[in-house]
């Protein structure tokens, strides 16, 4: 009996199967490419055509990078060297370095003043884009402006410390006379900067010999320094003038509002290069007769201008951003219209606005490739002059773009990406 | 501050006009118009002086005098007798000319690019991000001189077409690619009204058949809407639709006798054809190129913007995924495409601008450049170039404001 129930039951399994593996289709590699590259028949022949893509522009600039010859003096001398093989003359780039930098007229001994003022440019921005850094450092960057106007200008050093006094002068009149009311600590601190410079003015040229660098006229700067300086230089003045129109765009004051308007629209409405014609041809009939104002400077007063509207426009949209309740929140605390500014709105504006602001800054970075039209000579006025007409580099035009391209895209694309960090940053809404 | 104040009652004293809510703003825009107007004449005094020591005036008078200069890619009538008006008036349509051509082709760029930037392709997405960063981190004087300097130092020269041992060949025997420029055939009517100079009369007829399919085909189509909510049942449009657009167009063109002038080698340069210059070609692209990337950006940006389960919605609803993107996802990612898109046609027509670094000859180049130099009158130049920009910039912005608030959300 008991035989014939043990045969009843057929088969009774104990232990578990241990589990067989995936299809060879459904994992590992073969998967990720069925998905990602051959998921249907119009996605496997996209990826066909872009893999000839990349084929087609490897092949046309790998052998002419690695094959490159970078110590030559001409480029028939490179051309020898080649001889007849494809590849890159950079040689340009290793003969012509310091002029691709710095332009073609900066004094050669001088060069370690701007390349010690661009190293310092790091340190200075550190404490401003990393939050984390020691606030202490912020008093380097604070001083930063003088001590690079004094290493890339030279000169005696009583003037770049005067501008600094006045700075100086300016803050603790203000903050004496805030107390009372912002808008005297305000005016107060101005009239007493402008007494100070006007005194620094006044006795600067008898002392323009103490601890003197060698002056260098900005007529004679060029290259990437140029592109630099124009860049750094802009966008830190724009930033302060964008705040104010920003809040004047939003005044209720109608005056003040349209005069804020029109410069903006106005700003917005013309191309840069216009603006760089007026400073080249125009602006200077708008001076003082007699005052010669250099080119550099009423660049950096046009391009100033220009981008500070573009700012404006991203501060008013991080002012329409906040709630209508921040703003009676302040209200209600009894806080005037400069205290509200400061402690609440700003601060907040101005946090939203970071990611608009950094790509204005990356943007007019790159539009100082502009001044090369008004025959400024940065680093693509340097290659599309001097370098290009030379007899030596005549027709190296791959090489030499090529630099520019990858100077530029370096900065422009770490601002980029540093943007893209702060914005994750700061996002303090929970997600 | 002050915590409190006395009743003022009626008197008046000095301090209310800073203290007083009820004058401050007056006084601060009173101090705010006098000190602009001081600045004003401060910079009209020291313009005035200027001016009178260099021995110059403001006058627009220079307008009308011979421009004597040539300008080698025209739309009208042009030669170096022309005044220095009809000089910008050229340079007016070749601003005009290239910022539409550029407009067109950089939202082909950008849409594809954002479109494919988002597909399921790991290669295609990576490599439209790849184009898009490289575009965008390089300033597009750059890219216009890259471009330029493909057109005059790669293209051949019109000699390496000649001869039986020719190095270069045309494409399909009908576009030359050289380094003076590129020929295409033009089209031109052999039986067109008005004889010689009349062939503009002959594009208008065109243009007007064109647009009067357009709008039979709207008719069409909303009388395809109406019959299928009255009945259910949608009629068949699509042959009559492609009947109004092509037979009027096709009939038109053969009575007017369409024909193609072909260029062709004659002796040291192509003759015939419309050649389009290397520096129109060298902004054209690179415009495009460049801003196309940023347009990919904001279509991405417009596409992710529509949540899923819109698309879900639809697809729940029983529409197919050609109709849930046309109907459900599209109309939405236009309203967040459309602004950006407005400014980055606003860029487009600022950065023309930078044609005068390649030698086109726009309005920045004839009455900004050679105008400029030659007659010395930079003030009035300058202002005349911006008052251009600023009424094409206003144009736009109100042209696409309108669209825009047709494309808005509609809120009751």
């Amino acid at each position: 009996m008991s035989d014939a129930h043990a045969h009843s039951v057929a088969f009774v399994r104990e232990t578990s199967l241990p589990p067989a593996p995936p299809p060879v289709a459904e994992t590992g590699i073969v998967k990720w490419l069925r998905e990602n590259l051959f998921a249907t028949w119009a996605n496997g022949l996209l990826t066909v055509a872009s893999l000839y893509v990349i084929y087609l522009i490897l092949s046309a600039t790998m052998p002419w990078f690695f094959n490159g010859v970078w110590i030559a003096s001409s480029l028939a001398e490179c051309r020898e060297i080649l001889d007849g093989t494809t590849g890159g003359c950079f040689a340009v780039l290793t003969e012509r370095w310091n002029q691709l930098l710095f332009g073609f007229t900066y004094p050669n001994e001088l060069y370690w003043r701007p390349s010690l003022a661009f190293v310092m440019l790091f340190a200075a921005l550190a404490p401003v884009l990393f939050f984390d850094l020691p606030r202490k450092l912020l008093i380097f960057t604070g001083l930063y402006p003088f001590i690079a106007y004094w290493l890339i200008w030279g000169g005696s050093i009583l003037v770049p410390l005067f501008a600094l006094v006045g700075f100086i002068v300016g803050y603790v009149v203000y903050v004496r006379l805030e107390k009372t009311s912002f808008a005297a600590g305000f005016f107060g601190g101005v009239g007493a900067a402008l007494v100070t410079w006007a005194i620094g003015g006044y006795i600067t040229p008898f002392l323009s010999g103490v601890l003197a660098l060698e002056a260098v006229p900005s007529r004679n700067m060029g290259g990437y320094m140029l592109n630099m300086m124009l860049g750094v230089t802009c966008v830190s003045l724009s930033l302060p003038i964008g705040i104010a129109l920003a809040l004047g765009r939003q005044s209720s004051m109608p005056l003040i509002k349209w005069i804020c308007v029109i410069f903006i629209e106005f700003v917005r409405g013309v191309p840069l290069i216009t603006l760089l014609f007026v400073a080249n041809v125009m602006l200077a009939y708008f001076f003082p007769p007699g005052t010669g104002v250099d080119l550099f400077l009423r660049v950096v007063i046009m391009i100033t201008l220009f981008s500070s509207a573009y700012i404006a426009e991203v501060i008013r949209g991080g002012l329409a951003a906040l709630p209508k309740g921040q703003y009676e929140a302040a209200d209600s605390l009894g806080l005037d219209y400069p205290q509200a500014m400061r402690l609440i709105i700003l601060p907040q504006a101005l946090k939203i606005s970071i990611p608009g602001i950094v790509n204005i800054a990356v943007g007019l970075f790159k539009d100082t490739t502009l001044v090369s039209v008004i025959s400024m000579f940065d680093i693509l006025g340097m290659i599309r002059g001097p370098i290009l007409a030379s007899t030596d580099w005549n027709g190296v035009y791959w090489e030499l773009l090529g630099f520019a391209c990858v100077v530029f895209f370096v900065v422009c694309y770490s601002i980029s990406q540093y943007s893209q960090w702060l914005e994750r940053r700061l996002a303090t809404d929970h997600r | 501050m002050s915590t409190t104040t006395d009743p003022q009652g009626g008197t008046f004293r000095l301090s209310m006009l800073l203290n007083d809510t009820r004058y401050r703003s007056m006084t601060l825009q009173a101090i705010a118009a006098i000190v602009l107007a001081l600045a004003l004449l401060y910079l009209y005094s020291n313009l005035a002086a200027n001016l009178r020591a260099a021995g110059l005036n403001i006058s627009f008078a220079f307008l009308g005098s011979p421009a004597g200069y040539d300008i080698n890619q025209t739309l009208i009538d042009y030669n170096s007798q022309s005044t220095n008006l009809r000089a910008a008036v050229v340079g007016v349509l070749n601003t005009l000319l290239v910022a539409f051509l550029a407009c067109v082709t950089a939202t082909v760029f950008g849409v594809l690019a954002g479109v494919l930037r988002l597909s399921n392709n790991w290669l295609v997405s990576k490599l439209m991000a790849f184009y898009v960063e490289i575009f965008r981190n390089i300033p597009v004087l750059i890219w216009i001189v890259i471009i330029f300097t493909i057109m005059i130092a790669v293209l051949p020269g019109p000699r390496a077409f000649r001869g039986d041992d020719a190095t270069s060949s045309m494409l399909f025997d009908l576009f030359a690619f050289t380094n003076r420029g590129v020929y295409v055939p033009g089209p031109y009517f052999t039986r067109g009204i008005g004889g010689e100079g009349g062939s503009i009369i002959n594009w208008l007829l065109v243009i007007v058949v064109l647009v009067g399919s357009l709008f039979a085909t709207r008719a069409v189509t909303a009388r395809a809407n109406n019959i299928q909510a009255a009945t259910g049942v949608r009629p068949k449009t699509l042959w009559t639709n492609l009947a109004i657009w092509f037979v009027p167009i096709i009939a038109l063109l053969f009575i007017l006798g369409l024909s193609w002038d072909v260029p062709a080698l004659k002796g040291f340069n192509f003759a015939g054809g419309i050649k389009v210059g290397g520096p129109l070609i060298a902004l054209w692209f690179a415009l495009s190129i460049y801003t196309g990337a940023f347009i990919a950006e904001n279509v991405r940006a417009g596409i992710q913007a529509v949540s899923k389960g819109q698309t879900e919605a639809a697809s729940a609803l029983g529409l197919r995924p050609n109709r849930v993107m046309s109907l459900v996802v599209l109309p939405q990612a236009l309203r967040v495409i459309i602004p950006p898109l407005i400014s980055q046609y606003l860029n487009i027509t600022k950065n023309s601008s930078l044609a005068i670094a390649v030698g086109y000859a726009d309005i920045t180049a004839t009455l900004g450049g050679i105008t400029l130099n030659q007659t010395g009158r930079a003030i009035e130049c300058v202002l005349l170039l911006m008052l251009f920009y600023l009424v094409i910039s206003l144009l736009i912005s109100a042209f696409m404001n309108v669209y825009n608030n047709s494309m808005k959300l509609k809120e009751r």
